[in-house]
């Protein structure tokens, strides 16, 4: 056991446990006054449940056995995690692996802010989880998994977390339908402090994500820090560049969405890629995903707070710019097309993300429709109209 | 008695109110309000989706008094709160019936 592995895989797991929060106050700010309570509480709630859950029967599914689809049960209730013990104890994969697990769903809530009735959404989450993200984290993640095996890469979940949840957010925005006054009635963001304070927080958090995924204390760590935090500034600059050109300002919002793009795009790249490639990988991504924000609204979409501008299309960017910007120097032992590995991961990259896309979006859209049938997952219109937080929760955020 | 109401810019309130206390009043009444006038509103963009804000912030203050101080203090006001850009407000006055102290039960100019 290497207790300086142990060591930065236990800080990273409190560092990923942090944005959970980060992602709550960042979403929680861009809703209106009458939901942000519900916002929080969908991204707190994911704490408990999908923890729970993981710890169940999530954990065994993605990293148990050998199959290459599924795992089976001989870690269920986390029994015999030892027998994972290597350089860092199999119990701190356990954890590390947990906070990954509890962020993805919470991703969703973005898209279909404002109109999810709670107890709804704590079954859509938790059949998600068990149905669709321990499967995905099985083919990506574990080593006998078949995307992993099929030579792609994704170092912190590209794939496996960004596409993943950014494609499931669109099946259920597709199965709630769009908010009540969608489109007619302005519903700009009541808090972008909060917003702010969330960005920092989820910056900060990535940290852990990225350079934890290293699940050691070496090169390969500092270098996906250094690009983890590269790429955010880029992609910070990269959209506020378009803004500004597109709209004469640069606004507080696209400082932090861009930052985000650039966070979610590096994600699938940061212990593969070296040199120059992070800010490539950043900045294209702030660019391209300021200009996928017309998707929504071309589609009619109400992808309420931009998760597939975000993280599908920040997701995609870096799956496939990591086909290009692998570098066997940095890590690994695949070249990307820029270093002369030909188009052969590009490929790889490619199937990865499709196979992830489509596989998330029909099992997503399978199990939100059938809660929509039987217990209803969208809130009757007058509880979208009082707001979340007093037809959910019966509080409210602000005392007048 | 009348009834002055003055509607100002929020960053000029407190001049306004200095004026009005070195002029001698000794009460006024203060809201946070918005509204629109010639003004107009402004526009805000939130990634890339542009409201159109129509109300502006405006500070409305009211005060009673005694009829023969009605144009010395519209005229303190209006001094007070001048920057001459459009937007300044408007000031109005009304004729008021009674004025009644609650604590004492005085009426009229002894109870402002």
């Amino acid at each position: 056991m290497d207790t300086g592995d142990t060591a930065w895989v236990l800080i990273s797991t409190a560092l990923i446990l942090f944005m959970t929060p980060g992602l709550a106050f960042f979403y929680g700010g861009m809703v209106r006054s009458k939901n942000v309570l519900g916002m929080l509480m969908q991204n707190y709630f994911a704490m408990g449940l999908i923890s729970v859950l993981w710890a169940i029967a999530g954990f065994t599914i993605a990293f148990g056995g050998t199959g290459p689809i599924v795992g089976n049960f001989e870690f269920a209730w986390l029994s015999d995690v030892s027998a994972l013990d290597g350089a860092i104890p199999g119990m701190a994969f356990v954890g590390f692996q947990m906070m990954f697990a509890v962020i993805t769903p919470a991703l969703i809530t973005g898209a279909t802010a404002d109109r999810l009735e709670f107890s709804g959404y704590a079954v859509l989450i938790g059949l998600w989880s068990i149905l669709v993200y321990a499967p995905v984290a099985r083919w990506v993640f574990n080593s006998n998994g078949w995307i992993f095996e099929s030579g792609a890469l994704d170092f912190a979940g590209g794939a496996a977390i960004h596409i993943n949840a950014g494609v499931a957010a669109l099946a259920v925005v597709l199965v709630i339908g769009n908010r009540t006054g969608h489109g007619s009635e302005p519903m700009p963001p009541h808090n972008l402090p909060l917003t702010m304070l969330g960005t920092g927080i989820l910056w900060f958090g990535w940290i852990g994500f990225n350079a934890g995924s290293a699940l050691a204390a070496d090169g390969v760590a500092a270098q996906a820090l250094v690009n983890t935090h590269l790429a955010a500034a880029a992609g910070m600059l990269g959209w506020l560049l378009v803004e500004r050109i597109k709209t004469g300002h640069a606004t507080t919002l696209g400082a932090a969405s861009g930052a985000v793009a650039g966070l979610v795009a590096i994600t699938p790249c940061a212990g593969f890629v070296g040199g120059v490639a992070p800010l490539i990988i950043g900045g294209l991504a702030g660019v391209i995903c300021v200009f996928a924000l017309a998707i929504k609204a071309r589609m009619n979409w109400d992808d309420s707070l931009d998760v597939i501008a975000v993280h599908l299309v920040g997701g995609v960017v870096g799956t496939l710019l990591l086909g290009v910007f692998a570098d066997t120097a940095v890590n690994g032992d695949v070249d990307g097309l820029a270093f002369g590995g030909g188009f052969e991961l590009l490929k790889d990259q490619f199937v990865a993300a499709v196979s992830v896309a489509a596989f998330s979006f029909a099992v997503t859209f399978l199990i939100a429709t059938a809660i929509q049938r039987t217990m209803g997952l969208r809130v009757p219109v007058e509880d979208e109209l009082l707001g979340l937080d007093q037809s959910q929760h019966a509080e409210s955020a602000y005392s007048s | 008695m009348k009834l002055i109401t003055a509607v100002v810019k929020p960053f000029k309130v407190d001049e306004v109110k200095e004026a009005l206390k070195a002029a001698g009043v000794t009460g006024i009444t203060v809201d946070e309000v918005r509204g629109f006038g010639r003004q107009g509103g402004h526009t805000e963009t939130y990634r890339g989706a542009e409201y159109q804000i129509d109300f502006v912030p405006k500070v409305r203050l009211q005060i009673v008094l005694d009829d023969d101080r009605v144009d010395d203090i519209v005229s303190c006001i209006t001094n007070a709160a001048t920057t001459g850009k459009i937007g300044d407000g408007k000031i109005w006055v009304t004729e008021v019936d009674r004025v009644i102290r609650i604590r004492t039960g005085d009426e009229g100019a002894d109870a402002v």
